[in-house]
């Protein structure tokens, strides 16, 4: 019998590890199927593969996946989510000059305080008509949102008081370079990228801002999920094994020679490796600084869809795209994400599977026990810089209550 | 009816545009792609805007349609919506189109039916093209090989290529692949007697 294939779109991007890492390292036969990694450089291309059946599943930016089922700017197409590929591994990065200006330390700063000198250079700097601008690798992109959420939890209104741009993450590092913007918010390895190039000073982790934000998940066709549901469970094994094995001892080495490869991220290994230990370089020549909550590819059951991280997205989707709540459309945004389809796949393993599909963002300030169907699961301090939770039963009260 | 024309290739973007005006549209704009791009299809006020479906810069002109229409303003475009068919088959040809809002399905589907033909005819130029190189460099290693059959084996050329051409057959490769195996072995190990 020949093997199930996926092909799955990806964007040069570090937390494009585990579809990659399956494939090379024998995750995807062990199951039974075949990956083949298509690259790309946009997210629209990716988006426009998936659902014109060019390729099965792909490695995307969590609301895309979410606007996509909606059908923001385009007819819907109900995409499926049956597996997380990684929890932050982002960062805001300044131009040296706003660094300077803003008198970022060789340290991670303090988010409030950060943003308390940002807010005043940003309110100088819009009287003077010419405003801040910052660069996000898409409209439907955690960073868009988690930049916004920052900004706004601050004093500093997005699209008023700063202009807010898009900028691919592989011409993050050249746009901060020509001045085209003055901070991009971007995942690895391109922050680290324009810190080796002096370009870039990182002013924060994304992990500052929510501790435990989703990131990159792994999305499909819900049609396909549909009518390939039993390869789709083996390519959730498949990915959780990759999950399992990137974070353990003594891997990190081998992923980032596999992930830097030309047909990969074509990036210099260095930056790769240091993003995959959560070692990251603040300013040029700087030693690295290790911050373990970077980013989450497995621990934690960081891979779990859970519904409310769905929710949360649709939350500033409502906010940011100007638009008014709507119930159904919570409904299907909640619905892309399958943990269902993740138990099921995993239930037999030795993963540690939640009792619920959705809980309080935010609310934890240290780790604590959570319930499971099976093995133990803790889950670790997820708050939300500015402390506010949020409960994705009520979403209209959370929106009125933000800035 | 304006359109404009953005690809990174500036070969394939004169084909789709010699197609257009070939059929009667003659009101285009193709974009410098070294250029501004925003404010070059700012200024162009198309109607359509074709671009490669691998084009850099295309999350930039999403959020630039996505802000405009926000904002009312006129290059309000969306994806082309008006036949999943169509789209998808512009999808396998490796190019997309917006347009603006409310642009009638009849008016629209020539302009992507269109480009779709050229992107193919393209594709087809550059794989024979690529094709032609690779007959090139293979006539060039069977004539070094023969050379080399002929000196080391002391034959004349008819005989060095029916050896060439009989191991071909035998291990069913191509001529150009034993050609190569022998050029590649010679450079090696030519000067081992």
């Amino acid at each position: 019998m020949t093997a199930e294939i996926f092909r799955i779109g990806f964007l040069p991007l570090v937390d494009a590890a585990l579809p990659i890492l399956a494939h090379e390292l024998g995750f995807a036969a062990r199951e039974g199927i075949a990956i083949e990694p298509v690259r790309d450089m946009t997210w629209a291309t990716v988006r426009d593969r998936l659902i014109f059946g060019q390729t099965d599943a792909a490695h995307m930016i969590a609301p895309l996946a979410i606007a996509t089922t909606l059908g923001r700017d385009r007819p819907a197409v109900p995409l499926a989510v049956p597996f997380v590929l990684g929890l932050n591994g982002n960062a805001v990065t300044f131009s040296t000059r706003l660094a300077n200006a803003v008198g970022l330390t060789e340290e991670l700063g303090d988010p409030a305080q950060i943003g308390a000198a940002l807010k005043r250079l940003a309110d100088a700097r819009a009287a003077s008509g010419k405003p801040l601008r910052f660069g996000v690798v898409h409209r439907y992109s955690s960073h868009n949102y988690m930049l916004r959420y920052w900004l706004a939890g601050v004093g500093i209104r997005p699209d008023q008081d700063v202009e807010i741009v898009v900028t691919s993450p592989p011409f993050a590092a050249d746009a901060l370079a020509a001045g085209d913007v003055d901070g991009i918010c971007v995942g690895e390895p391109w922050n680290s990228i324009a810190v080796d190039r002096g370009v870039g000073h990182i002013a924060l982790a994304t992990a500052q801002i929510w501790r435990r934000g989703v990131e990159k998940v792994l999305a499909m066709r819900a049609t396909l999920l549909d009518e390939r549901r039993e390869a789709v469970e083996a390519l959730v094994r498949a990915l959780h094994g990759a999950a399992e094995h990137f974070v353990a001892p003594g891997a990190a080495e081998e992923s980032a020679d596999i992930l830097a490869r030309p047909e990969y991220l074509d990036a210099p290994r260095d930056a790769v490796l240091r993003a995959i230990t959560d070692r990251i370089r603040l300013v040029p020549g700087g030693e690295p600084l290790h911050y373990p909550d970077f980013m989450f590819q497995y621990r934690e059951a960081a891979n779990f869809p859970w519904r409310s991280q769905a929710a949360w997205l649709y939350s500033q989707m409502v906010r940011w795209d100007y638009m008014t709540f709507d119930e159904g459309d919570a409904a299907a945004a909640n619905n892309t994400f399958r943990p269902d389809i993740y138990r099921a796949a995993l239930a037999g393993s030795s993963a540690p599977l939640p009792g619920a599909s959705s809980k309080l963002e935010g609310g934890l300030a240290e780790p604590i026990g959570a319930g499971s169907t099976q093995g133990r699961l803790t889950l670790g301090a997820d708050r939300f810089f500015d402390g506010r939770a949020f409960d994705p039963d009520d979403i209209e009260t959370y929106l009125a209550e933000l800035p | 009816m304006r359109i404009a024309i953005i690809d990174t290739s500036t070969t394939r973007a004169a084909i789709i545009s010699d197609g257009l005006r070939d059929a009667g549209l003659v009101d285009l704009a193709i974009i410098d792609p070294s250029g501004p791009l925003m404010a070059q299809v700012e200024a162009a006020q198309p109607e359509v805007v074709l671009i490669n479906l691998e084009n850099p810069s295309r999350d930039q002109l999403e959020d630039f349609f996505a802000v405009s229409r926000a904002l009312a303003r006129p290059i309000a475009m969306f994806v082309d919506q008006s036949d999943a068919e169509a789209t998808g088959a512009a999808i396998d040809a490796g190019v997309s189109a917006y347009v603006v809002d409310g642009l009638s399905k009849q008016r629209i589907k020539p302009v992507v039916d269109l480009a779709v033909r050229r992107f193919q005819a393209f594709s087809r130029l550059q794989r024979e093209l690529d094709d032609a190189k690779t007959a090139l460099a293979e006539r060039g290693a069977i004539d070094r090989a023969k050379a080399i059959l002929m000196k080391r084996r002391q034959i004349d050329e008819p005989a060095a290529y029916a050896l060439l051409r009989g191991q071909a057959m035998r291990t069913n490769r191509r001529i150009g692949e034993i050609a190569e195996a022998i050029v590649t072995s010679e450079a090696l190990m030519g000067d081992m007697e």
